[in-house]
């Protein structure tokens, strides 16, 4: 690499004068410096990652955010209650019903009203459909970053049977904003309950066809087993959460662990873990876990009750004084909103934690000494949502 | 499974601290049958999460922030940029377990054996807005105190890497403290508050904030 | 060394020279035509469960020429900082290349662009010169993936080149010569311990090498699971990345029509190429002339739908698994396959 090092610095004065914003600490003198990133197929979004190289080992790697930041937690600050939700759609973009339901559910918790029980079963459906749809685009495009193309048709294809539910029942395929606090905006339509039981039997054959495909074979096993190894300590260090932190063989799952108004109590599921840590576990997790979220959709259809999807709440919503916490298992792993009220129209502070952030954040640690298709391996693994990182 | 902590629970956790810490626990506050926030003075910030960490078993990292307690000068925002910039005047109130000081840093950690999570917070006075980190607590904490460093101006001492994470270089102000303009609202004023515009014939709750009707 | 008559036709050397050149374009852009059509827009379309370009004539058959039309268009932009000369040169190397590969396959009993008595010895030696071509691109884009991927297309060329010379010298031992004119002759004529219904085409009774030979053909073509040279995922598009207009367009000709040259020579070695076991019909026919190329390439077809079926299939290795399958398990059974041979063909 040495020859190239004067063409390396070259582009590194050049690279600094034109992105001044960024003021990291590149030693050139040993090794090449490769942005993967801000454009970059591997990164699903506006990422950089600042990969140091001897060769194609990576010494050192930094992520390097904000190219996304929309300053969401300012901006809470200026509306009302019910319009947050529209912002917080836009976080985890791919899982937007699940995005809205730790908020809503913070505001109720301080203004004490509990949403009916056919609103709650109908938000844990969704809830677990917009789990659906989002962890089986991340089955695919695993394995597009392992260089698998055929496989992310398929999961682009059959997610389209459950977002084609979500639509039906909220009216939006990516950002629903369907939930209020108290309830929801609507009852679900006619029919909807055996067309969604259809399109969990598409998922499940979805399944069968990635674990062949993909799960079980064996270049995808040489590439991911082993590679990216998180152990549980470290996991819990750096707030790592969702099949993240269960595929390093920590069992906690906030939808069994954390109650907080959904319904997954009432039905009979497993919290699926895998021991090993490495990227592997972490796509047989999410994979196993799709199934699940169809066993637990499908139980669920099963026992609608009647009712109700709207509590009475005031007119205007003003959330009394005070701080409330919640946390739900979102696609991407924790999700929680800390939510402060001064007894405005409005949030005092809304303080939001988001899953990819924590994940990501253990990209340095977890990417010495790799090569570099691990790094793209280990990114894919670790499942992240640039909107998720960036809010 | 015992799914739920007990407020039981929470209190022999306050008293285990309280233990170790003596006065520098200043406050806490038990929401019933839901969670629990700890107040200590800065001296033993990252002392508290060792403990917390080591002793009473919260071993998984949730985030670390701030909040800036002083009412909004701006108000909401949604009147017009015509308007003069209205003074809300008001004094600082803040949230559970007390506070001292316009800035507070919280965070978060939770116990998976206890299945129950706490929240510490901590004073800076408004003359050193600077606490210990809390990396060598949880790592993770690098990125969150990066981003409550740019987002309120609050110095980590110990940080390894202390710059912005989400903001430009060269970016002035902090943008989550409470006198910092949000500019596009200054530039184009929000429409008003829609959802809550009286239905025709009904008598909604009128508001202070309902501009124009 | 070339006979003087083709076709029947006595030509001068000039003549032959145009037809040769002709020819050879002929050979190099149909197949990789077709190739680009049956298998890059349909056949995987098709595995994706989509229909591929549908528009451009009837069922998108004219899609390619709209392809090449809009690649033409292009600016053909070079970086500013890149080696401008070795820039320009590289695609014309790798297409270039390709070229000299088909001259050596035959098409039917007169029908040959150069007869070589070492045949594939020429082949493989040509071929392993586009590889230079990648590493000169990638070296000369002054951009680092482009480097990366240039330089893991020189280790797979290291790598990949001996199993697949070595592949081949069981075919040749068996064939007995390096033409390969005489290669096809020795399957249509051949007989599998006394069985000549089916001539002896070498896929049977060299099934190791021919195993190994296309293992080889996939990483030397940087097809998935060996496309580490471009790796979308990692490198952005590798080598290429810098490259547009009509350059990209030679690179991708170039890709497509060594995927065509090495099916052919995959075809002629252990398929039986242009011939049918001559139990069946006198190949000394110069109607063979005509029916040779399309057996040819129907052979080539399928060869090239099972490149295309593993490409579109699985994922793609890392470099140091790529050279480790390389080196601790082909080469050694390449190694023993020819030692087999050798016994079998004494022993017999």
């Amino acid at each position: 690499m040495t020859a190239v090092s004067d063409r390396q610095k070259l582009a590194y004065v050049n690279s600094q004068a034109a992105d001044g914003r960024v003021n990291l600490e590149f030693e050139t003198e040993e090794g090449m410096t490769l942005n993967l990133g801000p454009q970059h197929p591997a990164t699903h979004g506006t990422l950089r990652i600042v990969v140091k190289l001897d060769g194609e080992q990576v010494l050192s790697c930094e992520p390097v955010m904000g190219y996304m930041h929309r300053g969401y937690e300012k901006l809470t600050e200026v509306r009302t209650y019910p319009q947050v939700t529209t912002l917080i759609n836009r976080i985890d973009w791919l899982g937007s019903f699940a995005n809205e339901v730790p908020f809503i559910l913070a505001a109720e918790k301080l203004m004490e009203i509990e949403a009916p029980p056919r609103a709650q079963w109908i938000r844990t459906i969704l809830f677990e459909l917009s789990r659906i749809a989002n962890i089986s685009l991340f089955v695919g495009d695993m394995a597009l970053h392992i260089g698998a193309m055929t496989a992310a048709f398929y999961a682009f294809r059959d997610r389209e049977f459950v977002l084609n539910q979500i639509e039906s029942a909220t009216g939006g395929r990516f950002h629903p904003n369907f939930n209020r606090i108290g309830g929801l905006k609507d009852d679900l339509p006619k029919g909807w309950v055996a067309d969604t039981k259809a399109s969990l039997e598409r998922i499940r054959d979805f399944c069968d066809e990635m674990e062949i495909l993909v799960e079980g074979n064996e270049i995808f096993q040489a590439r991911t087993r082993g590679i990216g190894v998180i152990p549980s300590e470290i996991a819990l260090q750096f707030g790592l959460s969702g099949a993240n932190l269960r595929a390093s063989g920590v069992d906690w799952d906030l939808r069994r662990d954390q109650p907080v108004g959904l319904v997954w109590d009432k039905v009979d599921w497993k919290v699926i873990t895998h021991p090993d840590g490495d990227s592997f576990a972490r796509f047989w997790v999410r994979l196993q876990e799709i199934r699940e979220s169809c066993n637990i959709v499908e139980q669920l259809l099963d026992g609608l009750p009647a009712g109700p999807y709207m509590a009475k709440v005031p007119r205007v919503i003003k959330v009394p004084e005070g701080e409330a916490w919640v946390a739900t298992e979102n696609p991407l792993g924790e999700m929680g909103y800390y939510l402060v009220s001064q007894g405005g129209l409005g949030p005092f502070r809304v303080k939001i934690r988001t899953a990819s952030f924590n994940n990501v954040s253990v990209v340095p640690w977890v990417c010495r000494g790799v090569y570099v298709p691990d790094v793209v391996t280990i990114l894919a693994s670790l499942y992240f949502i640039l909107g998720d990182i960036d809010r | 499974m015992d799914a739920v902590a007990t407020d039981a629970e929470r209190e022999q956790i306050v008293a285990d601290l309280r233990d170790r810490l003596g006065d520098a626990l200043v406050g806490f506050h038990i929401r019933p049958g839901d969670d629990l926030w700890v107040r200590v003075t800065r001296d033993v910030w990252q002392e508290a999460g060792m403990i917390a960490r080591d002793h009473l078993g919260f071993r998984a990292f949730e985030f670390v922030s701030a909040i800036d307690w002083l009412p909004s000068p701006f108000g909401k925002g949604e009147d017009s940029s015509l308007d003069p910039i209205p003074q809300v005047a008001g004094d600082i109130v803040t949230g559970y377990a007390g506070g001292d000081t316009r800035f507070q840093v919280f965070a978060r950690a939770h116990s998976l054996s206890q299945h129950m999570g706490i929240t510490l917070k901590v004073d800076l006075p408004d003359d050193d807005l600077s606490v210990a980190t809390w990396i060598p607590v949880f790592a993770g904490a690098n990125w969150h105190e990066r981003e409550a460093r740019e987002m309120f101006g609050i110095t980590f001492v110990g940080h390894p890497h202390p710059v912005n994470i989400y903001l430009p270089g060269q970016f002035e102000g902090h943008p989550l403290r409470k006198d910092f303009p949000l500019l596009s609202r200054h530039v184009k004023p929000w429409p008003g508050i829609v959802d809550i515009e009286p239905l025709p014939g009904g008598s909604s709750e009128p508001s202070s904030e309902e501009g124009e009707a | 060394m070339t006979d003087s008559v083709v076709l029947g036709l006595e030509l001068a050397y000039w003549q032959q020279s145009i037809l040769r050149v002709i020819g050879v374009l002929v050979a190099v852009l149909l197949p990789a035509g077709t190739f680009v059509y049956v298998f890059l827009f349909k056949m995987v379309s098709f595995m994706q469960s989509r229909l591929g370009p549908m528009e451009a004539g009837p069922f998108g058959s004219l899609q390619l020429l709209a392809e090449v039309g809009k690649w033409l268009q292009k600016e053909d932009i070079t970086p500013e900082r890149a080696d401008r000369v070795l820039f320009k040169m590289a695609p014309y190397l790798v297409v270039g290349t390709v070229l000299l590969t088909y001259m050596v396959v035959p098409f039917g009993p007169d029908l040959h662009l150069a007869k070589f008595d070492t045949g594939i010895f020429f082949a493989l030696a040509v071929s392993s010169i586009s590889s230079l071509g990648v590493l000169l691109a990638g070296w000369a884009s002054a951009n680092k993936y482009s480097l990366i991927g240039g330089l893991r297309a020189a280790g797979q060329l290291i790598a990949y080149e001996l199993p697949m010379i070595l592949a081949v010298v069981g075919v040749v031992i068996q064939a007995g010569t390096m033409n390969m004119s005489g290669i096809v002759a020795a399957q249509a004529g051949g007989s599998i311990f006394g069985v000549d219904i089916i001539g002896n085409p070498f896929f049977i009774t060299q099934f190791v090498g021919f195993v190994v030979f296309m293992i080889a053909v996939q990483a030397e073509l940087g097809q998935t699971p060996f496309d580490m040279p471009i790796a979308e995922s990692e490198l952005v598009t590798g080598y290429l990345t810098e490259y547009s207009g009509i350059r990209f367009l030679l690179f991708f000709i170039g890709e497509f029509a060594a995927a065509g040259a090495f099916s052919a020579i995959a075809a002629t070695l252990f398929l039986g190429g242009w011939a049918v076991p001559s139990a069946w019909v006198e190949l000394d026919n110069n109607i063979f002339n005509l029916l040779g190329p399309i057996i040819l390439l129907t052979k080539m077809m399928l060869i090239g739908g099972f490149i295309f079926f593993i490409r579109f299939t699985y994922p793609r290795f890392r470099e140091d698994q790529l050279q480790r399958l390389a080196w601790t398990v082909l080469i050694p059974i390449s190694l023993a396959n020819i030692l087999v041979t050798t016994v079998l063909k004494v022993a017999f």
